[in-house]
């Protein structure tokens, strides 16, 4: 696999057309978006830059204590940025950041451990990042959720509690609808994979002159990886959020209390 | 004495929704009774602790609240809230639910008949019934805990007459069949008058009037 183009600066400066070309029907539609745009478009810049001088630097280390802090700090994030999506959910970084630091470590420990790919840094670092970024947006999803469904339930939810359920059990079905809120979009994108649309991974490999054989397994090995880390991801997040709506007597906190 | 509060206050935000509250309730048919807004739901949530005080002491047949285990005491002291909210599937999966919360052994179709359910309810999906059914198979659900006290929250509000009436009935129907305390809410004296032997009216989070019926509803 190992397959290498180069992409002259004169090549991305081209395809800012197309940003140009967005913009202009945005301006023509009145959508209102134009500035967004640019502002998109500069934040890649600048962030993919980055990050790109970042892995190289820690390619040419080949430190896996790098990989460590890059994840680490991916992961933090991470956590923030999915918490700014669950505001109804007390206290969501703390779930959010362990949820994203198990679903990150198990998956690339499985990974390794199978002998899908090697502990360097060349393959654990955009793995990772893949991985964090997809959980991130699935739990992020799940709490959303999850913050809708007890503010909208209070009710079912306190006329269970007054059975003598604990907290656990009647958080039970909003836990559920969260977590397969939080897992559907992959799964479903998983199912129209090739139909659909190409996955990026795929794109890249192919662009780059990879066999299509080649582009399709890794593909492969990506998408349930992901599939993996979201399922730990959500699961973990939507488990330990939900014990933040109640108190220690198992009762449903006022909200804003 | 089934309840004793002494000095029970609670605020939510700006609201004093229970100002220095102290009374007894007594074991047997007790109704609180007041204006929309002046405490008497909030107080019921007290009594089985799906919520505490700020400050004061709720004692529960001579022990205080905080000692027993909340679990166990909303198994025994069952609240009933105003809005029905049956957990979905049928009528009797939720009376098995609350049975095995409680650990003890189901007999629907009396659960059923002591809230004025045909024995076939059991099978009815909870999604295709009324309103007043709901109400019922509340009641029966509760009643599948084998409680000793039944904490009811305006449980005809939601109701017509007929099925006001039907279940006004059921409930002294219960009283009769079963060794069980009521504490019914509601914001309808004559309704406190025709159920229960005891009162207690309350007026911007503060007892207003509390005794005999004749006391406290004059």
């Amino acid at each position: 696999m190992s397959i290498s183009i180069h992409v002259s600066l004169g090549q991305v400066a081209a395809s800012l057309a197309l940003v140009a070309l967005a913009a202009a029907i945005s301006f023509w539609r009145q959508t209102d978006l134009e500035r967004d745009i640019v502002v998109a478009t500069v934040r890649s810049i600048v962030q993919l830059t980055a990050i790109g001088y970042a892995i190289k630097l820690i390619f040419e280390a080949d430190s896996l204590l790098l990989v460590a802090v890059l994840l680490s700090a991916m992961v933090v994030f991470g956590a923030l940025t999915a918490r700014s999506r669950a505001k109804k959910v007390p206290g969501a970084f703390w779930p959010l950041l362990i949820a994203l630091a198990v679903a990150g470590a198990t998956t690339l420990g499985l990974v390794v451990a199978l002998g899908i790919f090697e502990a360097t840094p060349r393959y654990l670092v955009p793995v990772g990042g893949m991985v964090i970024g997809n959980a991130m947006t699935a739990s992020a999803v799940a709490l959303n959720r999850l913050g809708d469904e007890v503010t909208g339930s209070r009710a079912a939810i306190e006329a269970t509690l007054a059975l003598g359920a604990t907290a656990r059990e009647a958080a039970a079905p909003f836990v559920r609808r969260a977590l397969r809120s939080g897992t559907i979009a992959l799964v479903d994108s998983t199912k129209t994979t090739g139909l659909i649309f190409f996955p990026g991974t795929m794109v890249g490999m192919l662009l780059a002159g990879a066999e299509p054989t080649d582009a399709v397994r890794l593909q492969l090995i990506l998408l349930y990886a992901l599939l993996g880390s979201v399922a730990i991801a959500t699961l973990v997040a939507t488990g330990l959020a939900y014990r933040n709506f109640f108190t220690p007597a198992q009762q449903l906190r006022e909200p804003g209390g | 004495m089934l309840f004793e509060l002494r000095d029970v206050s609670l605020r939510r935000g700006e609201r004093q929704v229970l100002d220095s509250l102290a009374t007894q309730i007594p074991a047997g048919a007790a109704a609180i009774v007041g204006p929309s807004g002046s405490g008497k739901s909030t107080l019921l949530r007290l009594l089985n602790r799906l919520a505490d005080p700020d400050s004061g002491a709720i004692e529960y047949r001579g022990r205080p609240l905080a000692e027993y285990d909340p679990l166990a005491l909303r198994r025994e002291v069952s609240l009933v809230p105003q809005l029905p909210a049956l957990l979905d599937g049928s009528v009797g999966s939720n009376l098995r639910y609350a049975a095995d919360l409680a650990g003890k052994e189901l007999d629907a179709g009396r659960c059923l008949g002591l809230a004025g359910l045909d024995p076939d309810f059991a099978e009815r999906d909870v999604s295709r019934l009324s309103v007043g059914e709901q109400q019922r198979a509340m009641l029966a659900r509760a009643l599948a805990q084998q409680p000793r006290v039944l904490l009811l929250d305006e449980p005809t509000a939601a109701l017509d007459h007929a099925a006001r009436d039907a279940i006004e009935a059921t409930l002294v129907e219960l009283r009769r069949e079963l060794d069980i305390s009521l504490v019914l809410v509601s914001h309808d004296p004559a309704q406190a008058r025709r159920l229960a032997s005891w009162a207690l009216r309350l007026e911007r989070g503060r007892v207003a009037a509390c005794g005999t019926l004749e006391e406290a509803l004059a």
